[in-house]
């Protein structure tokens, strides 16, 4: 690292002082808010606030719909991550073996990250619309009853789709750049070493994509996590009966339409901490284990 | 152990650009040849061809008694050192050195006697354990060399292996590599740009030029009677002075200088090719303006001008320079080139 010695004790501050104030403003401050609110119970009309300690806490844990929503989190994040990694790994090695139109299909797929995730949200949820919906109409001919306004399974399934194809574009792009940074020697060298065009895919591919892997792991659980509030509050907001109401929803919904301020914040304080963790995972290990 | 052949093998990219056209040649049974030729002359191409990574256009190419043309790679019985030495990056140098033994199911005590053996010839013993990358250029360059000879293939296949390396470590591998494939006997074919690489290693060099074959032979054999003036200046460092010359009544002139008597060819212009250190100074032949000098330490190398045609000589080093040199050369170390066609009048 290099090192810059000030003349002067102002100016390193001044310079830093942006950044700063916009961190303190945006994040330190909310935070902090977030923070002190999760110790605090407030009346339904607002009138009056006590400090009740880890109270919140406590009874975040006792709360099966709290660990219910832990759970469906669990389910879609990983349906998410498996499915929009899955699906840009594929394409992108489909588009790694052309050469030419592989800049023009390679623009194609990456419209969709372009879209706004309320916007994806709202496209999937019109085309599995039980009512006009042409892909339920689809199943209904294939004798598939899509209904994901009632049914739990449909519902997951529908805000994992919308989700997911939002984050293969964003995944295709790094995948592409990531095989393209494989030499074509490598895989020739293995082709003269007798390993088949299946193995020689398995033992040489994967290996050297791990670091790019192990980023865009970090980044989809994050997003499915955190970034797919709109998805879910355009498609099935959270229903039915709670069976997509993940956790980041969940603060939503019982901060301000719930209006109960005191567990809203103790909620978004442990998401908080998970990102805090997933963030020190990736950096600390993103370097260090996964490069070959 | 085989000998490789190569009969009229052309290649047209798809785009129609020809980068080897209707090349063949005979490689026999054990020996080293060298693909010489400025970039773009086709030799990578070629090597790959013969590999296998590389459709062949039309024509022929056999290892051993087999047509190998619609053969997998890996059934070729060949192993190739790639330029950027091409290790996996994710396996240890023992993984590196196996891989192609365990992908052709070798028994493991097997697999095992193998690398060692070639981990001993290759003095990597003490790396066998790490990665690729915890090693210096020369030590990969290595590793890339046992995995070849671990797979005792019936040729090695090399593309441009020392052009990574400083040259120093260039100079020592290069006679690294010939002292080994002499020890092992196996059929190779080199690819370099590096003329004196090719000098230096070869049985049997190749000249290449723009997709066909400029002259194949001997090294020195191609030194001393280059069959165009393309191999003629290719071939030797410094190269070969080609200077516009006419021949008129027997007499072979430079401008005014007479160089050379009694030739026996008919009345017109030729190019004459001269070889910086067979100019010795003194006698009739060129008078030169020293241009400027270049002292190599073991010899200097003298650029001068005569009538306006560039001219270079070598000398050694303690030779007293003034401005001027007359320098001459003996009749039979003067080379004549059509200079319409660029080939050797004499061949």
């Amino acid at each position: 690292m290099k090192r810059t010695l000030f003349r002067n004790q102002l100016l390193p501050w001044l310079l830093l002082a942006p950044q700063l104030l916009i961190t303190a403003v945006f994040f330190l401050w909310p935070a902090g808010q977030a923070v002190w609110s999760s110790f605090l119970r407030q009346d339904a009309f607002g009138f009056t606030t006590t400090f009740v300690g880890w109270a919140n806490y406590t009874a975040l844990w006792a709360d099966p719909l709290y660990l219910a929503s832990f759970r469906v989190t669990l389910v879609f994040s990983v349906a998410v991550t498996v499915l929009a990694m899955g699906t840009a790994l594929i394409l992108a090695v489909a588009v790694d073996r052309l050469i030419r139109a592989g800049s023009t299909y390679t623009t194609l797929i990456v419209w969709p990250y372009a879209v706004a995730p309320a916007v994806a949200g709202i496209l999937w949820w019109f085309m599995f619309n039980p009512t006009i919906g042409i892909l339920a109409y689809v199943m209904k001919t294939l004798g598939y009853d899509w209904n994901h306004r009632l049914n739990a399974g449909d519902a997951m399934t529908l805000v994992v789709i919308a989700a997911a194809w939002k984050q293969v574009s964003y995944n295709f792009l790094f995948f592409v750049a990531g095989l393209q940074s494989i030499p074509a020697s490598l895989r020739e060298a293995a082709a003269i070493d007798g390993a088949g065009p299946v193995k020689r895919f398995f033992t040489i591919t994967p290996p050297l994509l791990a670091p790019t892997t192990f980023f865009l792991l970090v980044v989809n659980i994050v997003y499915a996590m955190f970034d797919t509030f709109p998805v879910i509050d355009a498609t099935t907001s959270g229903g039915p009966a709670q069976a997509t109401n993940i956790l980041v929803y969940k603060v939503y919904k019982d901060g301000f339409i719930g209006l109960n301020l005191g567990s809203s914040a103790a909620q978004s304080v442990v998401l908080m901490a998970i990102v805090i963790a997933l963030t020190i995972v990736q950096f600390r290990y993103v370097e260090r284990r996964v490069n070959y | 152990m085989a000998g490789i052949s190569i009969d009229r093998v052309s290649k047209v990219y798809a785009g129609g650009v020809s980068a080897v056209r209707e090349v063949s040649v005979d490689i026999p049974d054990g020996a080293f040849a060298v693909l010489v030729g400025p970039s773009g002359c086709g030799k990578s191409t070629l090597l790959r061809m013969i590999a296998g990574l590389e459709a062949i256009t039309s024509g022929d190419v056999t290892i051993g008694a087999r047509r190998v043309n619609d053969l997998d790679p890996a059934d070729r019985d060949i192993a190739m050192v790639f330029q950027n030495y091409a290790l996996y990056p994710h396996m240890s140098v023992r993984e590196n050195l196996s891989y192609g033994l365990r992908n052709r199911k070798t028994p493991k005590d097997e697999i095992a006697r193998r690398v060692q053996a070639a981990a001993d010839i290759l003095q990597i013993g003490p790396f066998l354990d790490r990665k690729p990358r915890a090693l210096s250029g020369g030590q990969r360059q290595r590793v890339a060399m046992g995995r070849a000879i671990v797979r005792e293939p019936a040729a090695f296949l090399f593309d441009e292996p020392l052009s990574n390396l400083d040259a120093k470590l260039r100079v020592q591998m290069r006679a690294e590599i010939k002292q080994l494939q002499r020890r092992l006997g196996t059929t190779s074919i080199y690819v370099t740009h590096d003329q004196q690489e090719a000098m230096t290693m070869a049985d049997k060099l190749i000249v290449l030029n723009g997709g066909v074959i400029e002259q194949e032979g001997e090294a020195l054999d191609i030194y001393r009677r280059p069959a165009t003036t393309f191999v003629a200046a290719f071939i030797g460092s410094p190269p070969m002075n080609l200077i516009d010359a006419r021949v008129a009544g027997g007499r072979l002139l430079v401008g005014s200088a007479v160089v050379a008597d009694g030739v026996g060819m008919a009345d017109g212009a030729v190019t004459l090719g001269i070889r910086p250190e067979d100019l010795e100074p003194g006698g009739g032949g060129l008078d030169l303006t020293v241009d400027f000098v270049e002292e190599m330490g073991a010899e200097r190398l003298v650029h001068g001008l005569h009538e306006g045609q560039k001219v270079i000589v070598t000398l050694p080093p303690d030779y007293p320079l003034g401005e001027r040199l007359r320098v001459t050369a003996p009749g039979d170390r003067l080379h004549l080139f059509d200079p319409a066609t660029g080939r050797r009048l004499d061949a």
